[in-house]
C-alpha cells in the first residue's frame, strides 16, 4: 500500500508556479562544472546535514546522476525537499567560496533538485540492511520531517520504526505548510512515498496524548522518539478573534494546499512578518485576492522572514503597514471584517500606541501569523521529560531527553527552525538510539 | 606604432600579419580563402593539394573539459577531395585579387620525382608564394605511402624535398610530423634536402574517446572508428616544445610556422618568442570562425606597443636562450608560496593539494597554531573532514544568528580557513598557485639561500660523480 495522495489541482498547480524551474540536463552540468570543489567545503558544514556538496556536484559533472542522488540522501534523506525548501542564502549558497571573489555562488539548491528529480525520475529504491535485521523497535510520533529522517535512518539500518501522525496526510509541515511554488505537496507525498519503501510503518489519525496511549507504545517499542513540532499559530489576543474570515496562516496555507480553499477575492489583511506570514500572503495574491496588507508591529528592519522572503512578497505585489498592530476584529452589518489598528511606536522595550493613530481595514479575510505557539505540554507530565520555554529539553548531539527511552528532534526541541534541522536532528536521534541498542544487545 | 607585417619570410613570402590559416577545411576553397583575407588574415596554406581521394561521414571528434568544448580536436579528414585543376584555378584567382596576402600551396603526391615536379610547377604557375610539402597528415594518406609514411622516414623526407627543390622556384616549406621519437630528425633532413623553412607541428596521433553506450570510439563511422589528428589548445605545450627543439637545433632550425593549438595572439607571441616566423591557425577557426583573427592582430600589436617591439623581428626567438637543458638550471635557486590573506577566498584547494599532490606544507593550523615541520606533527585532511561531518549546525534563523554566521575578521575569509605555508618544507614545486583559482592570492617568491648559482652538471664535474671502471 503506497502512502495516501492528494488528487490532482491543475488550477493549483496553474496558480502555483514553481519560483525556480529546474535545470535542463546541460544547464545542471554548466553549473556543476563552475563548483571549485572546495577541501572541507563550508557549504558542507553549512548544511545542518551536512551533505557533500561538491561531492554530489561533481557526481553531476561527471554523469553519475544515481551516484549523485544516493550521496544526498545518504546524508540527507529529505534532500528533495530540501532542494526546494531551504533557505539556501543562509546556509549553503551563502558559504559559497565564490563570494568572496565577487562572483556568483553555485545553485546548489537547483544542482541537488536536478539530482533528486533524477533519481524519483528512475524508480531507484535505495538501498537498505535486512529489513527488522537489528532487534530496534521505534515509534516516532509526529509524521513531518524529524520523523520522517529518523525513521528512514532507522529502516536503512535494519531497524523498524513507526510513525503515529494525526492528519490524514504524512509529511507534516512539508505537506501541509510550505508555499506552494516551493514545494508541491505532491512532491513531499512523493518523497514520504520513497521513506515508505524503506520499510517504515505509518499509523495516521493517531494522536498519542493519553497516558494510557504512550503506555501502549512503551510496552511496544524500545525507543520513542517525539517529532512533534510546534502547537497551534498564536492567537492574536484582540477580540472579535473568533469571527467568521479569520483564518490563521497555517489554515490558510494547508487549506489552498489540499484544494479546500481554490480561491480568495477583496481585502486580506495578514498580521505579522515571519516567513510563513510572508507564505501566507503570497498565497491570498495568487489565489486571486485584489489587495493583500501585510499588518506589523515593528519595522521592516526587524521582520524576522528572510530578506529574499521580503522581496518576493514585494514582487507578489504584498503590501506593508510598519509599525501597526490590530486592537479588535468586528463584523459589519454586511458581513465584512473591520480590522481596527493602532500605530505603535518603541519606547524603551514597550511598543506603545500612538495617540489618534487608529484606523480600521475593510477586508474580507484576516490572517494572524505570529508564530506558532509553544507545545501543549501534556507529555512532560506523562513521561518526565524536561521542558523549557515551550521546547523539549534534549542532548543536542543525540536528541535524548531526561527519560532515556524518549528522544525529539526538530521544531519541538530547536523551537522552530528550517526543515533541514529537523532532518539533522531526526537522523541523529536515530544514530544515537542505533548506538545504544547495539551496546545494549553486546 | 609596431609594424606586424612579414617580409621575406622563408626566403621570399610576404605577408600582411603573421596569422596565416592551417592547411585545413577553413583553407578548403578559394570563395573561403577570400572571405579569410576579408576578415585579416595575412596569409592561407591552401587544403592540400593532390589527386583527389573519398572522404568519411563523419569526421572530427573533440575532446571537452569541465564544460569548455574543444580543448582538443581530433580529424580523420583527408586532403582535398577537389580536383587539382580546380583548387589551383581558384588559387590563381584568389592571388590576383589578393596579391599582398601570402597564398601557399600545400602539396600532397606519390612518391616519385615527375609526378612531384609536375605538381610543383603547376602551383607555382597558378601564383603560390610558397609550397608546403605535407609530410605529416597522420591517417588514410599514410597507408597510401604519403603523408606521416614520408614525415617519419627522413631518407624519404630528404629525397622528396630535394626533388622538389630541382624544380620549384618558391620557398619551400617542409611541413613536420610529431609522429616520431624526435622531430630534429625530420627538420635535419629537410634542411639537408634543401628546405627554405619548415611548418611544425601536424597533427598527433589520437582517439579522442568512446561513446559508453555503444563502446564505438569517436568518430563513429558506421560502427568503427580509426586514429585521427589531435590538435586544438591541448597541443599546444607539446608544439612549443618541438618548436623550440627545432628552432634550438643548428642542423634543423630555418624559417619556421609555427602550428599547435593556436588560438589567441598570446599563443602566437610565444611561438614566435621560440623562433616562429609565422604562425598557423586551424581549429580556433573551425570552432569560433575567420573573425578571430581581429583580436590576434590587436593584441599582438598593443602587446608590442606596451613591450617596445616595432617589429615581429625585434622578439621573434627572445625566449629560445631561457630554455636550456635541466642539467644548467641553479640548484640553489629557492621559492616558496605566500598565501595573500585578502585575496584568499577559503576553498582550501591549496592544502589539499599540497597534502594529496606535493609536500604536505600548507596547513589550516592559523587559529590552532602553527606547527612547523614534518608531516607526522600535523593531523591528516581527512580528520578535519571527519570532524565537519560531525559538527552540530543550525540554520540561522533570527537576525543575530544570521549576523553572527556570516561575521567577518579581518580577512574577507574566516581565519580558520586560510592556509599557511610551512616555508621551511615548502619546496617551491608551484602546485598551490596553479590550483589557487584566484588570480594573484598565491605568488611564488624567491628566498634567498647564500648559496652561489650551482647546476647539476657542476655539482657532478667532481671526482666522486666520476664514472669508475669495474674492476
Amino acid at each position: 500500500m503506497s502512502t495516501a495522495t492528494l488528487p490532482d489541482n491543475p488550477q493549483l498547480r496553474e496558480r502555483f508556479r514553481e519560483l525556480k524551474p529546474p535545470l535542463t540536463a546541460q544547464a545542471a552540468v554548466i553549473e556543476a562544472d563552475r563548483c571549485l570543489n572546495c577541501y572541507d567545503a563550508p557549504c558542507m558544514g553549512s548544511c545542518p546535514t551536512h551533505i557533500d556538496v561538491p561531492g554530489f556536484i561533481k557526481r553531476i559533472a561527471s554523469g553519475n546522476l544515481r551516484g549523485s542522488a544516493l550521496r544526498i540522501l545518504d546524508a540527507n534523506i529529505l534532500g528533495s525537499s530540501c532542494a526546494r525548501v531551504c533557505p539556501v542564502d543562509v546556509l549553503c549558497e551563502g558559504a559559497c567560496v565564490l563570494h568572496r571573489q565577487n562572483r556568483k555562488p553555485i545553485q546548489i539548491a537547483l544542482l541537488q533538485r536536478h539530482s533528486m528529480d533524477a533519481f524519483h525520475a528512475s524508480g531507484e529504491r535505495l538501498p537498505i540492511a535486512p529489513p527488522a535485521s537489528r532487534k530496534l523497535r521505534v515509534a516516532c510520533i509526529g509524521g513531518g520531517p524529524a520523523s520522517l529522517a529518523c525513521a528512514a535512518e532507522l529502516c536503512r539500518e535494519g531497524a523498524e520504526a513507526t510513525i503515529f501522525e494525526r492528519r490524514p496526510l504524512p509529511g507534516g509541515l512539508n505537506t501541509y505548510g510550505v508555499a506552494e511554488y516551493k514545494l508541491r505537496a505532491t512532491d513531499s507525498l512523493r518523497e514520504v512515498e520513497m521513506i515508505r519503501q524503506l520499510g517504515v510503518d505509518f499509523c495516521f489519525g493517531e494522536s498519542i496524548e493519553s497516558a494510557t496511549a504512550l503506555e501502549s507504545l512503551e510496552s511496544e517499542f524500545d525507543y520513542i522518539f517525539l517529532g512533534l513540532g510546534l502547537g497551534a499559530m498564536q492567537r492574536l489576543g484582540v477580540p472579535g478573534e473568533d469571527a467568521k474570515g479569520v483564518m490563521n496562516a497555517l489554515e490558510l496555507i494547508s487549506a489552498y494546499k489540499t484544494g479546500h480553499i481554490r480561491e480568495m477575492r477583496g481585502t486580506i489583511v495578514v498580521v505579522g512578518a515571519g516567513n510563513t506570514a510572508i507564505d501566507a500572503a503570497n498565497a491570498a495574491r495568487r489565489l486571486g485576492a485584489e489587495t493583500v496588507y501585510l499588518l506589523y508591529r515593528r519595522g521592516e528592519h526587524d521582520m524576522s522572514a528572510f530578506d529574499f522572503e521580503y522581496e518576493h512578497a514585494k514582487q507578489e505585489g504584498v503590501q506593508f503597514f510598519w509599525r501597526r498592530q490590530p486592537v479588535a476584529i468586528r463584523t459589519s452589518e454586511h458581513g465584512r471584517l473591520l480590522l481596527d489598528t493602532v500605530q505603535v511606536q518603541q519606547v524603551d522595550h514597550k511598543l506603545l500606541p500612538i495617540p489618534d493613530s487608529e484606523f480600521t481595514i475593510d477586508c474580507d479575510v484576516v490572517v494572524p501569523a505570529i508564530g506558532q505557539s509553544p507545545l501543549e505540554l501534556a507529555i512532560q507530565e506523562l513521561c518526565g521529560i524536561a521542558v523549557r520555554d515551550g521546547r523539549i529539553i534534549a542532548d543536542l548531539a543525540t536528541g535524548q531527553t531526561g527519560n532515556p527511552r524518549y528522544y525529539a528532534g526538530g521544531d519541538c526541541v530547536n523551537g522552530g527552525r528550517e526543515v533541514v534541522d529537523a532532518v539533522a536532528g531526526g537522523k541523529r536521534a536515530a544514530l544515537a538510539m542505533l548506538k545504544t541498542a547495539e551496546v545494549a544487545h553486546a | 606604432m609596431p609594424d606586424i607585417s612579414v617580409r621575406g619570410f622563408a626566403g621570399s613570402i610576404n605577408s600582411l600579419n603573421p596569422f596565416w590559416l592551417a592547411s585545413a577545411p577553413p583553407t578548403n576553397t578559394g570563395e573561403m580563402i577570400i572571405r579569410a583575407f576579408d576578415a585579416g588574415w595575412g596569409g592561407a596554406v591552401w587544403k592540400t593539394i593532390g589527386e583527389p581521394i573519398t572522404n568519411v561521414s563523419s569526421r572530427y571528434s573533440a575532446t571537452d573539459w569541465n564544460g569548455q568544448r574543444i580543448m582538443g580536436f581530433n580529424n580523420i579528414e583527408l586532403i582535398s577531395d577537389r580536383s587539382i585543376e580546380v583548387n589551383l584555378r581558384e588559387m590563381a584567382e584568389v592571388k590576383k585579387r589578393y596579391p599582398q596576402n601570402a597564398v601557399i600551396a600545400s602539396l600532397m603526391v606519390a612518391s616519385n620525382r615527375e609526378t612531384w615536379h609536375d605538381i610543383v610547377a603547376r602551383a607555382e604557375d597558378a601564383g603560390a608564394d610558397g609550397l608546403e610539402l605535407n609530410f605529416g597528415c597522420p591517417h588514410g594518406m599514410s597507408e597510401r605511402g604519403m603523408g606521416s609514411a614520408v614525415g617519419q622516414v627522413p631518407e624519404y623526407a630528404q629525397m622528396i624535398t630535394e626533388w622538389v627543390k630541382e624544380k620549384a622556384r618558391t620557398p619551400v616549406l617542409v611541413k613536420l610530423t610529431p609522429n616520431i621519437s624526435d622531430i630534429r630528425t625530420v627538420a635535419r633532413a629537410a634542411k639537408r634536402g634543401g628546405a627554405n623553412g619548415l611548418s611544425a607541428i601536424n597533427t598527433i596521433n589520437s582517439i579522442t574517446g568512446i561513446d559508453l553506450d555503444t563502446l564505438v570510439p569517436r568518430p563513429n563511422v558506421d560502427g568503427k572508428s580509426s586514429h585521427g589528428g589531435y590538435c586544438g589548445p591541448a597541443v599546444k605545450p607539446i608544439a612549443l616544445n618541438m618548436v623550440q627543439q627545432i628552432m634550438s637545433d643548428a642542423e634543423a632550425a630555418l624559417p619556421l610556422s609555427g602550428i599547435g593549438g593556436i588560438g589567441s595572439w598570446r599563443d602566437a607571441a610565444e611561438f614566435i618568442l621560440l623562433g616562429c616566423g609565422t604562425v598557423q591557425v586551424c581549429t580556433a577557426v573551425m570552432h569560433y570562425g575567420y573573425r578571430i583573427v581581429e583580436d590576434m592582430a590587436e593584441g599582438l600589436d598593443n602587446w608590442m606597443r606596451a613591450k617596445g617591439y616595432a617589429t615581429i623581428e625585434d622578439f621573434r626567438g627572445l625566449s629560445l636562450p631561457r630554455v636550456t637543458e635541466w642539467k644548467h638550471l641553479n640548484l640553489n635557486y629557492k621559492i616558496v608560496a605566500r598565501i595573500d590573506e585578502q585575496k584568499c577566498i577559503g576553498c582550501d584547494l591549496c592544502h589539499i593539494a599540497c597534502w594529496d599532490g606535493a609536500h604536505q606544507c600548507i596547513h589550516l593550523d592559523r587559529v590552532t597554531g602553527p606547527v612547523d615541520g614534518h608531516v607526522e606533527l600535523h593531523p591528516i585532511p581527512v580528520a578535519k573532514e571527519t570532524e565537519s561531518r560531525l559538527s552540530i549546525t543550525e540554520t540561522p534563523v533570527t537576525r543575530k544568528e544570521r549576523e553572527a554566521a556570516f561575521a567577518q575578521g579581518p580577512y574577507p575569509t574566516p581565519l580558520a580557513r586560510i592556509p599557511r605555508v610551512d616555508e621551511t618544507e615548502c619546496v617551491g614545486c608551484n602546485l598551490c598557485s596553479c590550483v589557487c583559482p584566484v588570480d594573484g592570492c598565491i605568488t611564488m617568491v624567491p628566498v634567498d639561500t647564500g648559496l652561489p648559482l650551482e647546476t647539476w652538471e657542476e655539482r657532478t664535474r667532481g671526482p666522486a660523480f666520476t664514472a669508475q671502471p669495474r674492476s
